[in-house]
């Protein structure tokens, strides 16, 4: 992108290596623990995100295990209804709302555009304090007996009826909702104010308009939710009398409020994956992304329309027939920036030239996994038809394949891909491809089944259930342990590299983003000199061949 | 575990049928593009691989913009009849045939009571006959539920203080389960029932079996026993407006507004009597809420759709008759 490094031979550089950088420029506790650098932060986060991944994914184990048996073989009501609660709670607001923009667009998003450090390095600081008081909390919620309403906190039953704790779960979520909220902010006003000179707006990569565009979202949609569950939790303790009906409350209208945050959550969830996988994709094809325009300005339009569709959740919960009527060909329009988007990507692999590294495998899977995920989602579009899979297993499966296929597959790739940059070292290639491969089978193993299960009508959230659907459950479980394999695997080859793997280089897979341009790992100011950009992003067939020796 | 398994549920009702094709239309649609796009994938990932020993990085290829305003455009005609047909098939599954017979449910956790208007009520188990369409009133004592029949393709929420209802068509002899699907708490899986579709006169012999008399003749107990006679008489002393033939009539309110007089409505004057003032009348009366139960009012309901002219119980006494018994006194005993 920029004419200042590019064409430079990639490979070691041994004065990289040695010099100061961002990780070695102090090693105090108190360094870490107040420290403003952007790339720091992403770092702090990296651990405690990784964490909250594997507490949700400890609880879904117990319950794939105990779904083995139509009777529940290890765990049975409130227990159950405990576990999904946690899953859902912690995997939602706590690993894949902030995965991507606080581990990646905290460290490369400031770099991507040229910049020192985000806007306001203090506030992103702070924005991490919000998400430890906010995990913390909810944890200690959870271990001090739980909470049982599932993710999605409906009343009645959340503001009346469970006797678990509600109030403080909830709490904990707009504590943390408050950090995504300062992020959107401090990474908007970079992307204003902070590009280099030259790195005007359609020469910027898309994993910056993807994450300027869920920016947006956070700021809009969080306060609606930390609204919605501060009503909530009013009326559990002072029975005001807003959600539940015995109090004069409309128990319909939390829903109202709950997807007008969560549908756009949807997005915040996948347009970043989106992002990262519009990096990995051009890179290694080595070829310019196809249809640039049209993938940027997509992703504002999925930001855009994504926040009047959200009561498609709602099709069989007492909505008018005409909201109805509404809200399901707006959900319609919605998929038309998604599919733009599977076709271009697509096309960017026609007449390429393409190696199948890990991120590359796992951009790939991403695709299909998002396409797949998708066009179930046309299925829950429709009114006729969701009538009939509503609240089922095929809606689960559904968004798993948008949430764990596209969203966790997108993480992988831009941890992947950046890796080499943050910790200026190379991970194993085998095992970082065979893990590619192993989360695509189990994923694939693992949802497949729940469509099935659920056309065949096997509601959600059922601790026991009939037995015609045992075979289904069986093989979900199955492939369940495969995707767990999976996930655990790269738990060990991507430390291992922090101390075995061989040094990257500046620009190990011959990318061409500013990122790119720096030692790795990055100097604490992340660019000895600000580049000037001089053309638009991706162009490969100006590159000689980064990746001959 | 295996010689159960079915990759399609039953269809067995009308609109398990209509369901069924807008699947399968559906399915071809999605699972052509998927295949185009997975074949497009594999295919390029296969042709354009980097070959061992090739220098340099591939020529530009521009966008097409005419490409791309084609897979901009064209997915909107597949939405449009995705749209258009899920609307129709989903439009007819909530406004049913004039002709449907009305069964009333009241979920609660974690149970569902049904009452049929010939007087029979079961619990977790609804009888119904081969053929005749059934429009569910429902409603919840307490938290949200879902009403689901996977083999009728049909799912509609239980809300509390409101009703809902949803109809089907059974097409086949059989029993079918019922599930709730929106999480209810502890016992939310156990939630479920079983519906028995029969032929015709099977489920006449079924309704005689043990009915203690209509929903109707119920529900004018329950017009007695809350004393609505007293107020509601019907006579030309009445304080409150006469219930006579109101049912589905439109109703005049005193703030200019007509509505029509429906189950909602109905269901809101005894709950919320002040709400909606009838013209003419004064706010006087009294909540019955906490006092009456969803199923003593959906009993009300029914009486008041049978109710004609001139057919309001008498208020037989300006006072009611003494109903304890006279205090015993030991003086008096043994005699």
């Amino acid at each position: 992108m920029s004419e200042s490094h590019s064409g430079e031979a990639s490979g070691t550089r041994d004065d990289d290596s040695v010099r100061r950088n961002y990780l070695n420029a102090s090693y105090s506790v108190i360094s870490w623990l107040f420290t403003t650098d952007h790339k720091r932060i992403a770092l702090l986060y990296l651990i405690p995100v990784t964490l909250m991944f594997f507490v949700g994914g400890v609880a879904i184990t117990i319950q794939r295990l105990s779904l083995m048996s139509p009777q529940g073989a290890l765990v049975e009501g409130d227990t159950y209804n405990k576990l999904f609660t946690i899953h859902g709670v912690i995997m939602v607001f706590f690993f894949l709302v902030p995965v991507i923009p606080t581990v990646l667009g905290n460290f490369f998003l400031p770099m991507m555009i040229g910049a020192k450090d985000l806007a306001f390095p203090r506030l992103n600081l702070l924005s991490w304090y919000l998400y430890m008081l906010g995990a913390v909390w909810t944890l200690v919620a959870v271990l001090a007996g739980g909470v049982d309403t599932g993710w999605t906190f409906y009343t009645p039953y959340s503001s009346a009826s469970s006797h678990t704790n509600v109030a403080m779960t909830m709490l904990g979520v707009v504590i943390s909702g408050f950090s995504s909220l300062l992020t959107g902010l401090n990474f908007i006003v970079t992307v204003h104010w902070l590009r280099a000179p030259g790195l005007h707006w359609f020469r910027l990569p898309i994993f910056v308009w993807s994450t300027y565009a869920t920016s947006f979202i956070f700021l809009l949609a969080v306060p609606v939710l930390a609204m919605a569950f501060i009503l909530v939790v009013l009326e559990r303790i002072l029975q005001i009398g807003v959600f539940d009906p015995a109090l004069g409350g409309d128990p319909l209208l939390f829903q109202h409020l709950f997807w007008f945050y969560s549908h756009p959550a949807v997005y915040i969830m996948i347009l970043p994956g989106m992002g990262v996988v519009s990096e990995v994709i051009p890179c290694f094809a080595r070829k310019q992304l196809y249809g640039y325009h049209f993938v940027a300005f997509s992703s504002f339009a999925i930001a855009c329309l994504g926040f009047f569709v959200w009561a498609h959740h709602m099709f069989v919960a007492g909505l008018s027939l005409y909201a109805a009527l509404i809200f399901s060909s707006l959900s319609f329009l919605v998929a038309i920036p998604s599919a733009i988007k599977v076709f271009n990507w697509t096309s960017t692999l026609y007449k390429a030239s393409i190696t199948f590294e890990a991120p590359m495998l796992f951009s790939l899977g991403f695709v299909a996994l998002f396409t797949f995920g998708g066009m179930a989602g046309l299925y829950l579009a429709t009114l006729g038809m969701d009538m009939h899979i509503h609240d089922t297993y095929f809606v689960i499966a559904h968004f798993h394949f948008i949430m764990v296929g596209g969203m966790v597959l997108g993480y992988m790739a831009g941890l992947h891909y950046w890796w080499p940059k943050m910790f200026g070292r190379l991970y194993s290639d085998w095992w970082s491809r065979f893990t590619a491969i192993i989360i695509f089978v189990g994923f694939f193993l693992t949802f497949i089944p729940q469509f099935v299960a659920g056309y065949n009508g096997m509601p959600r959230r059922y601790y026991m259930y009939a037995p015609e659907y045992q075979v289904w459950n069986v093989m979900s479980s199955a492939g369940a342990s495969i995707l767990g394999v999976g996930y655990v695997i790269p738990l060990i080859y991507l430390p291992w590299s922090l101390w075995r793997g061989k040094p990257a280089g500046r620009n190990p897979w011959g990318a061409t983003g500013l990122e790119w341009q720096t030692p790795s790992p990055p100097p604490t100011d992340n660019f000895d000199s600000t580049p000037v950009v001089v053309r638009p992003p991706y162009q490969y067939h100006f590159q000689k061949a980064q990746n001959e020796p | 575990m295996f010689n159960e398994v079915a990759l399609f549920p039953e269809a067995a009702s009308t609109t398990a049928q209509q369901v069924d094709r807008l699947f399968l239309f559906l399915t071809a649609v999605c699972g052509g593009v998927g295949l185009l796009v997975a074949a497009l994938l594999i295919s390029f990932a296969v042709k354009y691989r980097r070959r061992p020993g090739e220098k340099g990085n591939p020529p530009e290829t521009p966008a097409s913009r005419p490409l791309e305003w084609f897979w901009t455009i064209a997915p909107i005609g597949f939405f449009a009849v995705m749209f258009l047909w899920g609307a129709e098939v989903y439009i007819s599954a909530y406004r049913p045939p004039d002709d449907a017979a009305t069964v009333y449910v009241v979920g609660k956790q974690w149970m569902w009571k049904c009452q049929h208007p010939e007087g029979q009520r079961e619990i977790d188990t609804l009888h119904v006959p081969l053929g005749r369409p059934t429009r569910l009133l429902m409603t919840s004592e307490d938290v949200i539920h879902s009403l689901f029949i996977p083999d009728f393709r049909i799912h509609m929420d239980l809300l509390p203080e409101r009703y809902t209802s949803v109809w089907f068509q059974p097409t086949r002899i059989g029993t079918y389960r019922l599930f709730c699907s929106q999480y209810c708490g502890t016992q939310h899986a156990g939630m479920v029932g079983t519906i028995v579709v029969m032929r015709p006169d099977d489920y006449q012999r079924w309704l005689n079996l043990s009915a203690e008399g209509s929903m109707a003749l119920q529900g004018r107990k329950v017009f007695l026993k809350y004393r609505c006679v007293s107020c509601h008489s019907g006579d030309g002393i009445a304080r409150c407006p006469s219930l006579e033939d109101l049912y589905g009539r439109p109703v005049a309110l005193s703030n200019g507004r007509v509505v029509p007089a429906d189950d909602e409505y109905i269901r809101e004057s005894i709950v919320y009597p002040s709400a909606k003032i009838v013209a003419g009348y004064e706010n006087i009366m009294p909540t019955y809420k906490g006092q009456i139960s969803e199923e003593e009012i959906f009993q009300l309901i029914a009486y008041l759709q049978t109710l004609g002219k001139g057919e309001t119980p008498v208020r037989v006494e300006e006072f009611p008759p003494p109903t304890g018994t006279p205090p015993i006194t030991t003086k008096d005993w043994p005699p």
